[in-house]
């Protein structure tokens, strides 16, 4: 069985009272997350992504489906805590999630609630902020560093507790491009180096690129997914439902409708440099 | 062309006099001309937030001026809050301003304070919520019953509400999803359009700014780096990436054909103009199809 | 702005002062409180005083920063001193109209600046040199007695210790709404006492939204890192008492016999 696995999900917000207004935000989700894969998940705001997010680590269940988390059902409550810490959560607003002044305090705040030896906090506190690249900044306070330190900071506070996976909920949505690209390649390290799974939800399509497989979300519903090559070349169909797709994969496909022989879609600058000089030739 | 908006010497500096002494903003000199639309990039802590916040009074310039339609903006300091009206200013995340009753009150906060009542007044409210896209029966809904984005849009209507001659904007796509931000901008490209007023767009999505801008600010460690033309400021892609800003993928691909030895135009900086370039280009050289 | 206030900050460190237990350091803080209040002639307060500076130096603390954390008590002080300058009683030394010196008047106005600048400094030293976390930590530890009579003890020096970590991020918060209100030609700075009252409307509502959003997320991050209240819960930095901590108390206790003989050797001035 796949690592996390979910099968059939729907969750609505919405109340009872009024089956007019029931929408699904997350409507009939099926998926498997493997481990050490790095999965993108994408999609407009209000697609369902972030809901779906939730349901990885027991902080929502769902209305009907099932959510397992290395072979435990998410719905049972005497695993919940087992699961979020397998599955480790980082949200989106990076000053809203680290909870105390100095950054070594907020980063050893979760193995300090699953009740861990000081020592061995000691020891987990300083992996983390090695990992994430911040150990210089042990002793600074939170609110004086920069989004994406910040946000790594807070990658950090899940590391420690020493998930299997962590689930990144549009982390770089509030961040500009440098911390944007902190953020990626933090993460990047962390799935291939460290062999943790990643889940990454987000809107900006030149971070899925970067992922083992991408998964589209569309009105609570799994759109299309597949590796970046394969997701991307789809660019009628993520552009019908108004997503973006690579300005290198766009002028290919565009070229192509002008009757110029191109046979791959390229997501990448030099990819698509060496296409377009054979086709040109 | 008339210049609205003129820097001269342009300087600011946090904490003078104080150990905490930081320089934000260093001896800027530049004109922007009436009905322009001006991007301004740079990171963070190039100073670029400092100096618009400059431009419509909000930071007094601890050195050097700015002249607004010729005169210097704290010639009365009494009388700054009339330079706020002229040059609105749109705020990062503008939708945690929002505080009234309803959508509808809190887009003519602005305007009443301006002064404006009666008709004129509910003429210049709907007529800013048209531009920003704030949908006609949502004006009578509490701002806080609306979306993300549709409450950042009613914020966006505030400032345009006051009628201001030059309208600033702070990252005001920052944290939408690409629809939003596509419908986003295009609502501001409509509004310079028809309203034929000066805007100035401060972003990092570098393909925003290269689509809707006609001359660029570049800002790097508290200096003006350059001022011109977006073809041109985008042809120095190697300058733009030293001080570490991203050039638009499509304006990175056709200056690495060009420097293969391809018959390919400088600044090239959307998918449409890439595609009229390269079709004809491949279609004569013989490509098989 | 708002912002450039030091009071209440954190200066990491490796002093003395940092490493002592954070209990220890509030008790001796109780302790200097009573001190300083009981200073009644210029013996007592050079002691007192004399204790201060040692602290202070040995925090290894740039002396800007204690400066700047008086800047926001400096009318306070200039305030009270004036009032009790002026208030003295006895032989006016000088007397122009109703407006009389005393040298009563003088010794009082002394005394009460001197006291509050030192608590004011003794209080900076405390947050300079300890975390927050390790200061609501100690306070959940000295409260714990009061766990017998059912207090949260633990949620509330949670609750201390985040409202601690905020502080800043909702000061920040308060400027930039207060710029985008100004831009939007919100006038904050004359008018009367009403229009002021209600000028604090469209800062105070986006404030009070923001902070409950806030509140929300944070809970959910809190709950992601496995948060569920304090049983069980280890620290990274477990506080003990240990050799320099008991020295700290013998020396707080001699200051304390110090201060005592020397207001009975001396004649009280105030």
């Amino acid at each position: 069985m796949a690592f996390i696995s979910i099968k059939n999900v729907c969750f609505s917000y919405a109340e009872e009272t009024d089956p007019q207004l029931h929408v699904n935000a997350v409507d009939g989700v099926s998926l498997d997350v493997n481990k050490g894969e790095f999965v993108a998940v994408i999609g407009h705001n209000g697609c369902g992504k972030s809901t779906l997010a939730k349901h990885l680590n027991a902080m929502l269940l769902p209305d009907s489906g099932k959510v397992y988390v290395d072979g435990d059902d998410t719905a049972d409550e005497q695993k919940t805590w087992d699961i979020r810490e397998k599955v480790g959560l980082v949200l989106q607003n990076p000053d809203n999630q680290l909870v105390a002044s100095i950054v070594e305090e907020d980063v050893a705040f979760g193995p300090e609630n699953l009740g861990v030896d000081p020592k061995e906090i000691r020891q987990r506190v300083d992996n983390a902020l090695k990992a994430v690249g911040m150990y210089e900044y042990r002793t600074h306070a939170p609110y004086k560093l920069s989004g994406g330190q910040k946000q790594r900071v807070a990658i950090a506070g899940i590391l420690a507790i020493q998930p299997k996976c962590i689930v990144l909920d549009e982390p770089t949505a509030m961040l500009d491009p440098s911390g944007r690209n902190e953020v990626m390649s933090t993460l990047l390290k962390l799935n291939k180096e460290d062999g943790i799974t990643v889940v990454l939800i987000t809107h900006y399509m030149d971070e899925a690129v970067l992922a083992d497989r991408v998964v589209v979300m569309d009105s609570g519903k799994v759109l299309t997914e597949g590796t970046p090559d394969e997701v991307f070349s789809q660019v009628e169909l993520l552009k019908k439902h108004r997503l973006d797709v690579p300005q290198a994969a766009e002028l290919a496909y565009r070229l192509r409708g002008c009757g110029v022989k191109i046979d791959r879609i390229p997501l990448k600058r030099e990819d698509c440099v060496k296409l377009l000089e054979e086709a040109i030739k | 062309m008339s210049c609205i908006l003129e820097l001269k010497n342009l300087g600011f500096t946090y904490g003078k006099g104080t150990p905490f002494e930081k320089r934000a903003v260093n001896n800027v000199n530049l004109k922007i001309n009436k009905g322009e639309f001006i991007g301004i990039i740079g990171h963070t802590g190039s100073g670029k937030s400092t100096l618009v916040q400059m431009l419509n009074g909000l930071i007094r310039p601890t050195d050097g001026q700015v002249f607004l339609d010729g005169k210097d903006i704290w010639e009365e300091p009494k009388q700054i809050r009339n330079v706020r009206f002229r040059v609105g200013m749109v705020f990062q995340y503008p939708e945690y301003q929002l505080f009234e009753e309803t959508v509808y009150k809190d887009i003519a906060f602005g305007a009443i304070n301006k002064g404006l009542t009666g008709d004129e007044l509910d003429r210049a409210v709907r007529s800013a919520a048209k531009f920003a896209g704030v949908k006609e029966n949502h004006l009578e809904k509490s701002p806080f019953d609306l979306s993300g984005g549709e409450k950042r849009r009613a914020a966006i209507a505030g400032v345009i509400a006051m009628e201001p001659d030059v309208l600033v904007l702070d990252e005001p796509t920052a944290g939408l999803d690409p629809m939003g931000r596509e419908i986003l901008l295009s609502q501001i490209v409509n509004y310079h359009k028809t309203r034929g007023n000066t805007v100035i767009l401060v972003s990092h999505t570098m393909e925003d700014i290269a689509r809707v801008a006609d001359r660029i600010i570049v800002m790097n460690k508290s200096e003006l780096v350059t001022f011109d033309d977006t073809k041109k400021v985008f042809a120095k892609g190697d300058m733009l990436s030293k001080i570490g800003l991203q050039v638009p993928q499509i304006t990175n691909i056709m200056q690495d054909l060009k420097q293969r030895g391809f018959d390919v135009p400088d600044g090239v900086l959307t998918v449409d103009e890439a595609v009229a370039v390269l079709a004809p280009l491949m279609k004569r050289e013989g490509a098989t199809w | 702005m708002v912002r450039d206030v030091s009071f209440g900050q954190y200066f990491p460190g490796r002093s003395i002062i940092h490493r002592l237990d954070p209990r220890a350091k509030i008790l001796m803080f109780i302790a200097y409180i009573v001190i300083i209040f009981c200073t009644f002639n210029y013996a007592a307060l050079a002691v007192t005083t004399l204790f201060t500076a040692v602290f202070l130096v040995m925090t290894k603390i740039a002396p800007k920063f204690y400066v700047k954390s008086l800047k926001v008590i400096i009318f306070i002080v200039i305030f009270t001193s004036l009032l009790n300058l002026f208030y003295g009683t006895g032989n006016p030394i000088w007397q122009w109209g109703i407006i009389k010196l005393t040298m009563n008047g003088i010794n009082r106005a002394l005394f009460v600046s001197v006291r509050i600048i030192c608590l004011i400094l003794a209080s900076s030293c405390l947050t300079f040199t300890t975390s927050p976390t390790e200061l609501t930590d100690a306070i959940e530890r000295l409260m714990k007695p009061l766990k017998v009579i059912r207090f949260p003890v633990h949620e509330v020096a949670m609750m201390m210790s985040l409202a601690l970590r905020f502080v800043p991020t909702l000061l920040e918060e308060t400027d930039k709404i207060m710029a985008a209100q100004k831009a939007r030609g919100a006038n904050m700075d004359s008018g009367n006492l009403l229009s002021r009252v209600k000028a604090l409307v469209p800062i105070l509502i986006p404030l009070f939204v923001s902070a409950f959003r806030r509140a929300y997320d944070i809970a959910t991050a809190m709950e992601c890192r496995c948060y569920r209240g304090g049983a069980g819960r280890t620290r990274m930095k477990s506080i003990h008492m240990g050799a320099r901590d008991v020295i700290a108390f013998a020396v707080t206790a001699l200051v304390i016999a110090g201060v005592i003989v020397c207001n009975i050797m001396m004649a009280a001035v105030v």
